[in-house]
């Protein structure tokens, strides 16, 4: 589904990615972790090119987001993103949040996008905050209506760029139970988190960055058991002891 | 102090027949009809200019760059002499000529006021473009948008509604800086204002009607955009806040 291969990226002289190759399958769940800066980050937004690389390919459901011939919003139609700060529209009520990219993008009539918005947001469990403003929810709540909003869209696959990372720890839990129930539903997933729970729970491999390079690409139980490389044992330690 | 204070005579006959009230009235009109002419175009260049501005394509940005360096480093009297007198000896003849003979003094003067308010919105839009999180256009992009319509539907309504207080003192700007258009020949309000004092001498009461015509237009337009402003207030959300990073 997602192929990622010797990509490459610079930020001026600073290599920000080196040579990451990696791939998503149909259903898998990918979890990438790291330490800040590690890229990670960086790396998910190439997938759907809101950030572009210099080197390497990136294909996703068979088309390579690097051409220049790629009709890049149809594709990132199809590849739903959720971000760390939501980034819900602040002017539009959690309906229109919900409606207007289908109505605007897929072309779909308002009537039937805001069923299905609102569809969707039943299913996240915020069924009675259709008429409030983004500003008016909790960001536990925010980050759920900003996964309905990505699933309004009908995704063949979800990207998730560290969700809980700037959510407080008890609106945590709120948000990984609608990615778990994502995950076990089949949906393909790429994951930056920290929530090495959520990566026991449903992830099938787990991807560890440090500097810009996939250091440890393997499946949970290995990584859980025994990383090979000791940056990686390093870090889960650091965050697994505590 | 022996000033002779004569308020009726607004009432008296002109040599044209009007009465001077009629002057006032007619320059009032004037006054706002240039001037919110100069604001639409003001505010749809300086939007463009202001969006061109933030666009990734470095040769949209230059350009936008430096039309507000020219408009902006000039004054408005300057430039609306510029557009009166230079630009139609610039320009090939017969385009010149049709400037000079048979377009309306109005029009140049709205051009001019509008072409100069413009470079001052247009630092204003961008300034409210750029003060959204990047992760706005990113969540945008994402959901399939193009990079325009991340401005139509996600960028610009909250950059709007952060400038507004500064588009508003730019509206009541407007107004009072129409004064200057007196100058390349439009029968304004300031216009009419120097002709009363020729005429009569009544300076005072003259001045002290003007000064208040000019006050309530820009506090009008106050209110306006005042109540705009809260029209378009969003739940939840304090205006100048940012969301996130």
């Amino acid at each position: 589904m997602i192929e990622i291969k010797n990509v490459s990226k610079w930020y001026g002289s600073f290599q920000v990615l080196t040579d990451c190759t990696t791939q998503v399958g149909k259903s898998e769940v990918v979890v990438v972790c790291g330490p800040s800066g590690s890229g990670k980050s960086t790396l998910i937004k190439c997938v759907n090119a809101l950030e572009p690389f210099q080197q390497g390919s990136i294909v996703v459901n068979g088309i390579a987001v690097e051409d220049p011939k790629t009709d890049l919003p149809k594709l990132r139609a199809k590849v739903g993103m959720v971000f760390q700060n939501f980034e819900l529209f602040p002017h539009m009520t959690i309906t229109d949040n919900l409606a207007i990219a289908q109505i605007k993008v897929l072309g779909r009539g308002r009537e039937e996008a805001v069923d299905k918005g609102l569809k969707l947001l039943d299913r996240v469990g915020l069924k009675n905050q259709a008429a409030k403003f983004p500003g008016q929810l909790s960001g536990g709540q925010q980050q759920r209506v900003a996964i309905a909003r990505a699933l309004a869209m009908d995704p063949i696959c979800m990207l998730f760029d560290e969700p809980t990372s700037a959510l407080d720890p008890e609106m945590i839990n709120e948000v990984l139970d609608v990615m778990v129930q994502l995950a076990q539903e089949g949906m393909t997933m790429m994951c930056v988190t920290h929530e090495m729970g959520f990566a026991r729970k449903v992830a099938n491999r787990v991807i560890f960055m440090d500097r810009g390079a996939i250091v440890e690409d393997a499946a949970k139980e290995d990584f859980f058991g025994q990383p090979r490389s000791e940056r990686a044992q390093t870090f889960l330690a650091k965050i697994l002891n505590h | 102090m022996n000033y002779h204070w004569d308020w009726m005579f607004f009432f008296q006959e002109t040599d044209d027949g009007l009465k001077y009230y009629d002057w006032i009235l007619s320059g009032l009109g004037w006054t706002t009809f240039v001037s919110l002419a100069s604001l639409a175009v003001a505010l749809i260049l300086g939007s463009a200019l202001g969006v061109m501005r933030t666009t990734p394509k470095r040769w949209l940005v230059g350009l936008g760059d430096a039309y507000v360096d020219l408009f902006r480093n000039v004054p408005l009297i300057v430039q609306l002499f510029m557009w009166f007198f230079v630009v139609p000896e610039l320009v090939p003849e017969k385009l010149g000529l049709w400037m000079k003979q048979d377009l309306p003094y109005f029009v140049i003067a709205i051009v001019g006021l509008g072409l100069y308010t413009a470079a001052r919105i247009a630092e204003q839009v961008k300034a409210g473009i750029n003060s959204l999180s990047r992760g706005q256009r990113f969540a945008g992009l994402a959901l399939g948008f193009t990079e325009w319509q991340t401005y139509r539907y996600v960028r610009l309504p909250m950059a709007y509604r952060i400038v507004l207080p500064a588009l508003t003192s730019e509206a009541m700007n407007i107004f009072k800086n129409s004064a200057v258009t007196y100058a390349v020949g439009i029968l304004e309000l300031y216009f009419q204002y120097k002709q009363i004092i020729e005429k009569t001498s009544q300076v005072l009461e003259i001045t002290i009607v003007v000064t208040m015509a000019y006050f309530i237009l820009a506090f009008v337009m106050n209110r306006i955009l005042a109540f705009v402003e809260a029209r378009t207030r969003v739940p939840g959300l304090i205006v100048g806040q940012k969301g996130g990073k």
